[in-house]
């Protein structure tokens, strides 16, 4: 009898490791992929489709095109799942059986968390709220335009600084940027997260003259003062704030009892299993991991979920083990990008930002859809991306 | 090691790379109660100069660091 395998989620983790397994596996599993829409979004397009630079259109597409004939697709909302009995219970009615399961559910937004954030923000991390800020900057003349995260961790770090970067071209271009102040709101002392990369983008926002205020945690909003104050005690006016809504695990990982308080799933960095669960495995943004809640990510687990799992379907012992690895794109704004590739023992060493990066990054988002989901990507292109030195206690 | 008998929170936050222990703490300090004493652990070696800038500037006391082997433990006291 084939083995049941079932992929909660159709994101680019959930669907590249559905592929992947249908493909090694072919007659020895049934492998379905259970998706709420059953549509696949790009994410990353979001950023450029509130800035005007894309549509909405290039940015979806039915799933059932992306995944291998021979996986099902289950569109449903799965409510829960029984780890012991090997079952995971649908919305709609109906219980599927599961010999091995992949939680790739993602991250949830939850903008309630933060006072009067829904109210008075904007945001580009959904289809929606992308063509509702890019609908708000076409009308905006000018004023006090802040970026930040509510709360970490959130999806794509690099995601704030681009925005601020290519918005600060985008207002360049339309003649306004002098009638507008600029400001990061960053939750650590620095204007990115990782030390390596702040860096190179300090010099870089300070070419464009965008402010930055460090150690900036939003706490609340006040919508008719315009105000933001942070968990620091800080407090600033804002004509047109965009914040990063705090991030969570999903409902179905809570009502599980697979996820820590906020939702993510315990999950070994290396084999990827959830903790104490020897058929469970997690990947993408569900997780408790160290590491960037990104596309990438999930791109460089799903090889190591789909062998490991292949390998038990066979009776052979896994081998392959996820050492953290990510590389992704960071736009600096005016045609130019750099790139982050780091693992978990080594920083990023971001090259100078070139148009070759950003080209490479246009030309990812256009090829998407024919590349990554379907296991089209070249693993190991001879690149030339440094890494920084391991970091040792001193 | 500590003066500090009472604890109200422990996090073992070794492992996490930089900003991992501290976005641990801002954690722990939003969910905690005024004059919580919070400890926390970390092999990260910007904490040792992230985590005292934060808590100086959050307004926060930091009551004692301690360098072990491998990692440092810091107390803070939830002040406001």
């Amino acid at each position: 009898m084939p083995a049941r395998i079932v992929v909660l989620g159709g994101g680019v983790a959930g669907t590249l490791t559905a592929n992947l397994l249908a493909a090694d596996l072919k007659g020895d599993a049934r492998v379905a992929v259970v998706d709420p829409s059953g549509m696949h979004h790009y994410q990353p397009g979001y950023l450029y489709l509130a800035l005007g630079k894309a549509q909405g259109r290039w940015l979806c597409r039915d799933e059932r095109q992306l995944l291998r004939p021979n996986v099902d697709l289950v569109i449903d909302e799965a409510r829960r799942i029984d780890p012991a009995g090997g079952t995971v219970e649908l919305s709609h009615g109906g219980t599927l059986e599961w010999d091995y399961l992949v939680l790739a559910t993602g991250a949830r937004l939850v903008p309630e968390l933060v006072p009067g954030l829904r109210e008075a923000s904007y945001h580009f991390y959904s289809l929606e709220e992308a063509h509702r800020l890019r609908e708000r900057l076409r009308t905006f003349r000018g004023g006090r335009l802040h970026v930040g995260v509510a709360a970490m961790p959130y999806k794509c770090p690099p995601a704030p600084v681009e925005f601020i970067l290519m918005t600060d071209h985008y207002l360049r271009d339309r003649g306004i940027r002098d009638r507008t102040e600029l400001t990061l709101l960053s939750p650590v002392n620095r204007a990115f997260p990782i030390e390596s990369v702040s860096r190179m983008v300090q010099p870089i926002l300070d070419e464009k003259h965008i402010n930055l205020m460090p150690f900036f945690n939003v706490e609340e909003f006040d919508p008719s003062a315009g105000t933001i104050t942070s968990l620091e005690g800080e407090k600033v006016e804002s004509d047109l704030p965009i914040i990063v809504p705090p991030h969570r695990g999903q409902q179905i990982i809570v009502d599980s009892g697979l996820g820590d308080v906020s939702g993510w799933v315990p999950t070994d960095r290396h084999t990827l299993q959830v903790e104490g669960q020897d058929r469970i495995f997690a990947m993408g943004d569900a997780t408790n991991l160290p590491i960037s809640k990104s596309g990438s990510t999930a791109h460089f687990e799903a090889p190591v979920v789909a062998s490991r799992i292949a390998s038990f379907v066979k009776g052979t012992a896994p081998k392959e083990n996820y050492g953290g690895r990510v590389m992704c794109f960071l736009e600096t704004g005016h045609g130019k990008a750099t790139v982050l590739r780091f693992d978990y023992e080594h920083p990023p060493a971001p090259p100078t930002p070139s148009p070759v990066w950003h080209w490479a990054k246009w030309a990812l988002n256009r090829l998407y859809w024919h590349t990554v989901p379907k296991d089209r990507f070249p693993d190991n292109l001879p690149l030339p991306i440094p890494m920084g030195q391991k970091e040792t206690w001193r | 090691m500590p003066g500090v008998t009472h604890i109200d929170r422990s996090i073992d936050a070794r492992g996490l790379p930089c900003p991992g222990p501290l976005m641990s703490l801002i954690g722990a300090i939003r969910e905690g109660q005024v004059g919580d004493v919070i400890e926390i652990l970390s092999s990260d070696q910007g904490t040792k100069t992230d985590l005292p800038a934060w808590i100086h500037k959050a307004g926060h006391e930091l009551i004692e660091v301690d360098e072990e082997d491998g990692f440092a433990r810091f107390v803070v006291r939830k002040a406001r």
